[in-house]
């Protein structure tokens, strides 16, 4: 397979606070010096954008050094936190801004889609918008028309072609621009997280015509999102950003894995106070078959969590309720058990090779069942269970679901 | 879908680094959108009279009144020569032609600011934008040179004598240099109103003072001294003093006059392009 984006040492820098506007001193004497090949005065080398801490200077780097390459066909989803510049990246590679520092290289036609139904005019009729919209996106009058029924079909606003979109119901007004956007026929996509519009249904229908596209097409794919689920069902790598830097690139069920644990503490959780009035669950362990508190484990292993619990606290008929989620927050399995006034810890067994390989975390909650939650604790304790010997392990990423389960061949 | 082979180096059709030519202007690149840059024309257009009653007709309406208002002011009460041209055919000629130019000016000044939110989502060559405002506003030239064949026949039929004469022949590349002087201005100012938007504002007032250095509501023969040196400085005055000449028959332009419009045209627009390109590749980060 041909290398189809090489990106090298691509960093992009940003400057705080007041941008210019009153500091036209400040302006010349920058431009002064980098007019006479002198570096930037104010770009101070080594910043990173950790948005927690107080820097010393005025720029931070929203990227710094990305080096990757992208094969052709292959569908990568970028990862990371809220700033850890994954929309800047984005923004770069489609030269929407350009690079303080770097390059890139792409082979073939290059589109990006940071936003659906950009340049559409309230005014103009939905037919109007098409040709509009896809031109702004690179397409070519005669490709727009040999796709119009196509666009029309797949947004399926045929009666409301010729009416202005200003009157289109906000539905079918971004299934108009995303049908635009999905035809369009470039070798490689870049994708923002515009599949957070429409309706369950149309987002399915959004993510099936994504998938279609890198998997029979052979079109590459840029593609950001902060729903994992859809992004380990679309992509086969990752990029994981942080703090503007490259944590890791790798298959994407290794890369999801790694930003899960990133998140959290390792394996434990501790209630900083409990002076809340019914708050009973003081600390949450995961711990393996020696009693080592740990978050990593092999899929054959048994897995333990120990719940502690305030025992004063502990309620009449109450019980105690977990469920373990997986790296996309859905729940997996719930367990539950009756609490005992007289007893503080309680230890849950999750047997060998019931969970498949991927990232968990747990939710739990203490309640009186039917009538009242007590104490609730969401997303804590992330663990990561590893497989490399099962005989589903031959299938590499692939997504084969959470749990293994119980079933007999004949 | 088109990006332009910017590579030297072959393998990649697309390299985009920190660094750019200054003098790379792309301009290949604009001409690959150039669908885009007919439909936002269309779209300006088809915007432009939506939802209204008189729809196109709206384009005559503005030059006609103010046709009148410059009679009534600078003809009559004023009293200022029109070289014996008919007063409203002096006028209509330096309001068309005034207008064409302020109206490029103006709307490509906002240029980066009013498509911000576009700019900031999709790459396409950011020239296509103020090229369409001008083109587009061309369209509306044409219209109103037909009000001004129409006043110029009603004139004829009346027996007043106009001595329209080949330099009529010139106007298309009048146009072009005004044109070309509107944008080139536009977007220098629209490249530093990404920071300084004080000059925005500074514009449509520069504009209005800019009116009267221009040979809109007088001719040049009426003025002496260094103000007619001033007033013929300015690179405008010999375009519309070309109009008049070529379609009225008065006029002070000489074809020495048209190779230093032609000249100081080019400089400006060189420029405007120059900054334009650099200011296009980071704005978005600034707005």
């Amino acid at each position: 397979m041909s290398v189809v984006i090489k990106v090298e040492q691509l960093s992009k820098a940003y400057q705080l606070g007041q941008i210019s506007s009153g500091n036209l001193t400040q302006d010349i004497e920058r431009w002064w010096k980098v007019a006479r090949g002198k570096p930037d005065p104010f770009l101070k080398l080594g910043e990173s954008n950790d948005r927690s801490t107080k820097g010393n200077s005025d720029m931070v780097w929203s990227l710094k050094n990305i080096d990757f390459e992208i094969e052709q066909g292959q569908a990568v989803g970028i990862i990371g936190k809220n700033g850890a510049g994954k929309s800047t990246l984005l923004k770069v590679l489609s030269q929407v801004t350009s690079p303080t520092m770097g390059q890139f290289k792409v082979k073939g036609r290059i589109a990006s889609l940071l936003e659906v139904g950009t340049g559409f005019h309230p005014e103009l009729t939905g037919r109007e918008n098409i040709f509009l919209n896809g031109a702004i996106l690179g397409m070519r009058k005669k490709e727009i028309s040999s796709k119009f029924d196509e666009i029309v079909d797949f947004a399926g606003v045929e009666r409301y072609i010729d009416t202005p979109v200003k009157r289109y119901s906000s539905g079918m007004y971004v299934r108009l621009a995303f049908a635009v956007a999905a035809h369009l026929e470039s070798e490689i996509l870049i994708v923002d997280e515009v599949l957070a519009v429409g309706d369950a249904d149309f987002q399915k229908k959004c993510l099936g015509k994504m998938g279609s596209v890198s998997k029979n097409e052979g079109r590459t794919i840029l593609f950001v999102s902060h729903n994992l689920a859809s992004l380990m069902r679309l992509c086969q790598k990752g990029i994981l950003l942080k703090n503007g830097e490259m944590a890791s690139y790798d298959s994407i069920q290794e890369v999801v894995g790694q930003y899960a644990q990133n998140e959290s503490e390792d394996g434990v959780f501790v209630r900083p106070n409990t002076e809340g009035d019914e708050v009973n669950i003081l600390k949450v362990e995961v711990i393996n078959s020696v009693g080592d508190r740990t978050n990593t484990f092999d899929f054959s292993e048994e897995i333990f969590l120990r719940f502690e619990l305030e025992k004063l606290k502990i309620q009449k008929h109450s019980s105690i309720f977990v469920m373990i989620l997986d790296a996309s927050k859905r729940r997996i399995f719930p367990t539950e058990t009756i609490l005992n006034k007289e007893k503080e810890t309680y230890t849950l067994k999750i047997n060998r090779k019931f969970l498949t390989r991927g990232s968990y975390s747990i939710h739990v909650m203490t309640h009186i069942p039917n009538l009242r939650a007590i104490d609730e604790l969401e997303d804590i304790c992330r663990f990561t269970v590893v497989d490399n010997t099962s005989e589903l392990s031959i299938h590499g990423g692939y997504d084969y679901g959470s749990v293994f389960g119980q079933s007999h061949w004949n | 879908m088109y990006q332009v082979n910017q590579s030297k180096d072959p393998s990649w059709d697309l390299v985009v680094s920190s660094k750019r030519d200054l003098f790379d202007f792309r301009i290949k690149e604009v001409w690959r959108y150039r669908d885009l840059l007919a439909l936002l024309i269309r779209r300006d257009f088809v915007a432009f009279y939506k939802q209204t009653i008189f729809g196109p007709l709206w384009f005559f309406i503005q030059p006609i009144f103010t046709t009148v208002i410059y009679v009534f002011i600078f003809g009559k009460l004023a009293g200022i020569s029109t070289d014996g041209i008919p007063m409203p055919l002096f006028y209509l000629v330096g309001i068309t032609a005034w207008t064409y130019f302020s109206d490029c000016l103006i709307k490509t000044s906002t240029v980066f600011v009013d498509n911000a939110h576009i700019f900031g989502k999709v790459y396409f060559p950011r020239l296509v934008m103020p090229l369409s405002i001008v083109i587009s506003n061309l369209v509306r030239l044409g219209v109103q040179f037909v009000l001004l064949a129409l006043a110029m026949l009603y004139y004829g039929i009346q027996g007043v004598e106009l001595g329209t004469s080949w330099y009529v022949l010139l106007i298309p590349f009048l146009v072009f240099l005004m044109a070309a002087q509107g944008l080139g201005l536009g977007i220098i100012v629209s490249s530093l109103t990404t920071k300084y938007r004080d000059l925005a504002l500074l514009l449509k007032f520069g504009v209005q003072l800019l009116m009267y250095l221009t040979t809109v509501v007088y001719p040049l023969s009426s003025l002496n001294g260094t103000i007619k040196t001033i007033v013929a400085a300015n690179p405008l005055t010999p375009l519309i003093e070309g109009m008049r000449l070529g379609l009225l028959g008065e006029g002070s332009f000489t074809f020495s006059d048209l190779a230093y419009v032609s000249g100081l045209t080019a400089f400006i627009l060189l420029i405007g392009i120059v900054v334009f390109n650099r200011v296009e590749r980071s704005f978005v980060d600034t707005i």
